[in-house]
């Protein structure tokens, strides 16, 4: 193998390719990048079982080949190339890379033991990388970190024709964000459940790509895999199993009160009232008239109070929160005034973006279970 | 029943009755379990008995001075207990008779001081500063205790009067049993210096083993070894905790309302048991106890652990830490699961399995974390309305249908 490559795309790449490097691989070999040179030019590849990641880019190729480095290391060496094209050959068991005045030889590793990449699924139709990239961050702030109920560790994802709706809960709180796509069928009906982190991590990566083309397995090749695509890049995962809990029906269809907030100004006052809630203590909100008193801290502990304009339509409400999921959905609906719809103070609150008009935005529903204060 | 208790030393040595400073009182009933079970037997007084259960895998829960002779130990195995000492009766325990002894015992001492710190069912420190003026010198107080506790509960105990807690407690170790030993504040050192490395507190098998291959026999040894040398050689805390202890110097105060810390409760099989089907049975009735116990005691925790002693006794703890404290005992059942499932046993076999709730919290002041889609009156609900049922019609009136053995003869024990 001996080609040349510039040494900007070569470091986005292999960083784009290793960052679903596992850093504790089951098998030494997948902690390698796979090289491979062919006519069309330079392709990189990773695959931990779970995860498998390809990019191509433009290289001459002087020879052919295929090579297995550590990817850590050829992304931490791509990254600190001089600015300069970047020539890499193999010789023997190592491989040789020589950028500028620099040079590294590196030993690879045995790629006849590479497992296959996985295949592709057929596409199923694209979507804005930006707009997927700032809907999945949107719903994966809900998901469950904890690994012994797994099927909350993921965002459910529903295709339903040209809208797409994306859902994760970890029982405490639940976001629901629908967006439009462009399948390749009007009539796609299909539903997969993607771990939530490796998820928003593939939707960032892909942020900058104009089409994202999202390729989703109904029965064939590439089963229970769902893989995106763009610029060049294309990776899959592997899809959760279990039953994603009915969310639909935690949705409230009524309220009592609807309370409107500037969201900078009550993220302030929380995260300031919130120094005195101890671990696992929340804070209090109590709307009444055209006012909002955020209380945390009790008893004999330190105390805070701070009080905020809002407006109310509705009964007056005195609720409790978790600040940090608080403050969670209220940086999700990144708008600038936040609304929120009560029932009761045991029961889940909804808060929705508002867009100039003072109207709620219903594409984006961030669910928030309070705490029940006792004593 | 603490080890030392074991070794009883054959004399008292007397150091004087000045008791000025000793306001610190261990009070620690003489063979406890015994002595209460013995006060229906009064046939058996003045005999070798033994208390423990019948099974084969039990061990000795405590046994009369007269057994202790023939070189029987509490925690010792029932087997053998009965092979050492076959003349010897055994007594079935009954704890329900020393939870009441101990709570009049517990009830005398709050009566003479607030400052009660107590150990045990049967053992407990004192500080009766101040009781002096209304009660007399702490020498009189011991003995007022003692008199009372024999006359009132028909159960002798020993008393260790002194100026710290952890010589009071050395004290009543020597005074055992049915004795007084006051060690004034001026004698410490002379007391002290010629005990064994063992009856230090916090000196186990490990610490005084290594002692011994520094060739520190006595606190004395102790006591005139460099710290710098016991710090090296036992690390820097346990060797200052040593060297001060040595000296006679013990800070801590009687604190009587030292909050548990933890609730735990352990079950060790009759057989050992390699089903993971039977040992989630356990599992679960374990954490149904611990919830029950924690509810009762108005707590919640955060922390549930998993203890699992093997077949060889080596013994692993693993805990998870919950988002929100709990006194559910289908939480605690969960994540114990979780954790023991998550060990990934292939039928090894398991002698013991223990449940524990530690990061207690009082639960009339914990908010709770409400769940999405939660019931009003959820699981909890559920378990206090059975604790007011156990209450009234027994611990066995409810208990979850898993652990109901089954009706047909013949069937899967549970």
């Amino acid at each position: 193998m001996k080609l040349r490559v510039e040494r900007d795309v070569l470091a986005d790449s292999v960083a784009w390719a290793a960052r679903t490097l596992p850093s504790r691989p089951s098998l030494p070999v997948l902690a390698g990048l796979v090289l491979s040179a062919s006519d069309d030019g330079l392709t990189l590849s990773s695959f931990d079982y779970e995860v498998s990641g390809r990019v191509e880019i433009d290289a001459d190729v002087a020879t052919e080949g295929v090579a297995l480095v550590s990817g850590r290391l050829l992304a931490d060496i791509a990254r600190s190339l001089p600015p300069a094209p970047v020539t890499i050959e193999s010789e023997g068991t190592r491989i040789s890379i020589t950028c500028g005045r620099s040079s590294f030889t590196l030993p690879t590793l045995p790629v006849e033991d590479y497992p296959q990449l996985p295949v592709m699924p057929t596409a199923s139709g694209e979507v804005s990388g930006p707009a997927f990239a700032a809907a999945v961050a949107q719903v994966a702030i809900a998901a469950g970190r904890d690994d012994t109920l797994p099927t909350l560790t993921g965002i459910r994802m529903e295709i339903e024709g040209a809208g797409i709706v994306l859902a994760a809960t970890d029982r405490y709180r639940l976001a629901v964000r629908e967006f439009a796509w462009s399948p390749q069928s009007p009539a796609i009906s299909a539903h997969a459940l993607v771990p939530a982190r490796t998820l928003a991590d593939t939707a960032k990566s892909l942020a900058d790509v104009d089409d994202v083309v999202i390729a989703l397995s109904s029965g064939g090749a590439g089963e229970g895999l769902i893989g995106f695509e763009g610029h060049g890049r294309r990776t899959t995962t592997r899809l959760l199993d279990g039953e994603f809990p009915k969310y639909r029906s935690l949705l409230p269809t009524e309220s009592a009160a609807i309370a409107t907030v500037e969201t900078a100004m009550l993220m302030d006052a929380v995260k300031r009232v919130a120094l005195v809630a101890e671990r696992n203590t929340p804070v209090r909100l109590a709307f009444e008239g055209s006012e909002l008193t955020l209380r945390a801290g009790a008893g004999d502990d330190a105390q805070a109070v701070e009080a905020i304009e809002c407006g109310l339509e509705g009964d007056a409400i005195d609720i409790a929160f978790n600040p940090a999921y608080l403050l969670d959905g209220l940086a999700a609906t990144g708008s600038e005034s936040t609304r929120f719809s009560f029932t009761q103070a045991t029961r889940p609150a909804v808060l929705t973006a508002v867009d100039k008009e003072q109207q709620s935005i219903d594409d984006y529903k961030y669910l928030l279970m309070p705490v029940r204060l006792t004593g | 029943m603490s080890r030392s208790q074991v070794r009883r030393p054959t004399g008292r040595i007397g150091f004087g009755a000045d008791d000025a400073g000793c306001t610190i009182l261990h009070v620690d009933m003489d063979a406890f379990y015994a002595s209460v079970s013995l006060r229906t037997r009064p046939e058996l007084q003045g005999s070798p008995v033994i208390v423990g259960g019948g099974g084969n895998r039990s061990v000795v829960l405590s046994a009369t001075y007269e057994a202790r002779a023939l070189g029987i130990h509490s925690a010792m195995p029932m087997s053998r207990a009965r092979r050492l000492a076959p003349q010897a009766a055994v007594v079935e325990p009954d704890h329900r008779m020393y939870a009441e002894v101990s709570r009049n015992v517990m009830a005398l001492f709050g009566s003479i001081t607030p400052i009660v710190e107590p150990l045990s069912l049967d053992e407990a420190f004192l500080d009766v500063s101040g009781a002096l003026r209304r009660l007399g010198s702490p020498t009189a107080i011991a003995e007022l205790i003692r008199a009372r506790v024999q006359d009132e509960q028909q159960i002798t105990c020993s008393v260790g009067v002194a100026s710290t807690k952890f010589v009071a407690k050395l004290a009543s170790t020597r005074a055992k049993p049915d004795g007084l030993l006051v060690v004034p504040a001026d004698r410490v050192i002379d007391f002290l210096h010629p005990l064994p490395v063992g009856s230090l507190w916090g000196v186990g098998e490990r610490t005084e083993e290594q002692l011994t291959r520094l060739g520190l026999r006595t606190v004395g040894d102790i006591a005139h070894t460099p710290l710098a040398t016991l710090q090296r050689a036992l690390g820097q805390a346990v060797g200052t905790h040593l060297h001060d202890l040595s000296w006679g110097r013990d800070r801590r105060a009687v604190s009587p309302h030292e909050p548990d810390k933890s609730v735990g409760n352990e079950q060790t099989f009759e057989h050992d048991i390699d089903d993971p089907e039977v040992i989630h049975a356990h599992l679960l009735a374990l954490a149904d106890q611990v919830a029950g116990r924690l509810r009762s005691a108005g707590y919640v925790g955060r922390t549930v652990s998993l203890k699992v002693r093997f077949a060889d006794f080596s013994t692993i703890t693993r805990s998870r830490t919950l988002r929100s404290p709990t006194d559910v005992g289908k939480d605690i059942y969960d994540t114990v699961r979780g954790l023991y499932d998550a060990l990934g046993l292939q039928r090894v076999r398991i002698r013991l399995v223990g449940v524990r709730v530690e990061g207690l919290a009082a639960a009339q002041d914990a908010p709770r974390q409400l769940l999405l889609g939660e019931e009003d009156s959820g699981r909890r609900e559920a378990e206090v309305a059975v604790d007011a049922l156990r209450a009234r019609f027994g611990s066995d009136a409810v208990r979850p249908a898993r652990l109901v053995p089954p009706e047909r003869p013949g069937g899967r024990p549970r």
